[in-house]
């Protein structure tokens, strides 16, 4: 049981994807502009993490070796046109926010690390605590890297105004994306990661 | 690894994901595909009636060019047209629906799909002060932002977005002028 309980953790903290691991750091900086877009974005990614990891880990003893990343790739695309055209249909608003970042799940590596790391070495279960573990730590750095870019940037934090003003616009860009990450990242590293 | 890599296996191993990756793909497609056009049709049939005046009938989509167009009537005549416009923003293609009069006045704007930059940009469709500024934007007043010496106030930070904002407008609006010309001719 504790066992169980550290595979889930481990993402969090100790490998977290982002502060960490500095894995998918491409949806990372463009899709962090606001708290609410980063949450959106890694709500996806847990979605296709626990069920690419728990597919890959049910189907990695029939797979050859020499084939297996074709194989574990194709299983992740179709996660995410699966979640691409439920998106599309019932939540069309965080469909468009998010455009074409949604697609770029599939060669995001967090997906394919896990898959490769944990996923076909471990059970179903292991797995879906795997994905489900690597994506809350996700999902918190990409709101946490949000509402920093969004207060800085526009002083509103979920589209929540509350500082009269432009604020610094730099940050809702690119060069934000970068020094914000690399700020938090410090502190991650100093703070948290033991 | 329990399964050996020769070709067999391989060819077997691949085929069979495939298939079963399809058929849940097919199967998802089938099922979604009612709502999304649903979702599609509905915000395009929120957007014309966002910008044109109550009550009249609407005709079916046409085309022009690059531009797709609604008339709308009332009584015998075409009071008013909704016009589908596109330019680039700052992010990416910004798509407006344009209510036009016959006489080249703006009725009223609305946004139907864009990439610009949240907080920035994306405030054309949340800023009160430049949204309200189309409604009965009038044919003598010039569609331009005031830093190009027009009539359009632009939102703060956002001149691109603004620029092409009143872009799409001035598309619609000419597109109007020159149909509405060529109704008065016949």
């Amino acid at each position: 049981m504790n066992n169980r309980l550290q595979t889930f953790t481990r993402g969090l903290v100790k490998e977290n994807p982002t502060y960490v691991l500095l894995l998918g750091l491409c949806p990372t900086l463009a899709t962090t502009t606001s708290a609410i877009n980063g949450l959106s974005m890694g709500l996806a990614t847990l979605f296709v993490l626990v069920l690419s990891n728990m597919a890959i880990s049910a189907i990695a003893r029939f797979v050859p070796d020499k084939v297996h990343i074709p194989v574990y790739i194709v299983v992740i695309a179709t996660f995410v046109t699966v979640l691409q055209l439920l998106m599309q249909a019932y939540t069309p608003a965080i469909y468009s926010a998010l455009g074409v970042f949604i697609p770029l799940i599939v060669v995001n590596c967090i997906v394919l690390g896990r898959a490769e790391a944990f996923a076909n070495k471990h059970g179903i279960l292991d797995s879906a605590l795997d994905g489900f573990g690597v994506g809350v730590g996700f999902i918190i750095s990409l709101t946490v890297l949000g509402m920093v870019r969004e207060i800085l940037g526009t002083g509103s934090v979920f589209g929540w105004k509350f500082i009269t003003g432009d604020g610094i616009l730099a940050f809702v860009m690119a060069p934000g994306a970068f020094l914000c990450l690399g700020y938090l990242m410090v502190l991650f590293n100093k703070y948290l990661k033991k | 690894m329990a399964v050996q890599s020769n070709l067999k296996n391989m060819v077997v191993c691949l085929t069979l994901t495939c298939l079963a990756c399809s058929a849940i793909l097919g199967g998802i497609y089938a099922m979604t595909k009612e709502p999304i056009d649903q979702t599609n049709a509905k915000i395009l049939s929120d957007s014309i009636k966002a910008v044109l005046p109550d009550g009249g009938e609407l005709s079916e989509v046409k085309a022009a060019g690059d531009l797709e167009y609604y008339e709308y009537t009332s009584g015998d005549a075409v009071s008013a047209y909704a016009v589908k416009s596109t330019t680039s923003g700052f992010g990416g293609p910004l798509t407006l629906m344009v209510g036009v009069l016959p006489d080249g006045t703006v009725y009223n704007t609305s946004v139907l799909s864009h990439t610009e930059t949240p907080g920035l940009g994306a405030k054309c469709t949340s800023d009160p002060a430049f949204m309200e500024q189309w409604k009965n934007f009038g044919p003598d007043k010039i569609l331009a932002v005031k830093k190009d010496h027009g009539d359009v106030d632009a939102i703060t930070a956002s001149t691109i977005t603004s620029r092409a904002y009143t872009e799409a407008v001035k598309q619609a609006v000419d597109f109007v002028k020159s149909i509405a010309k060529e109704a008065g001719n016949e």
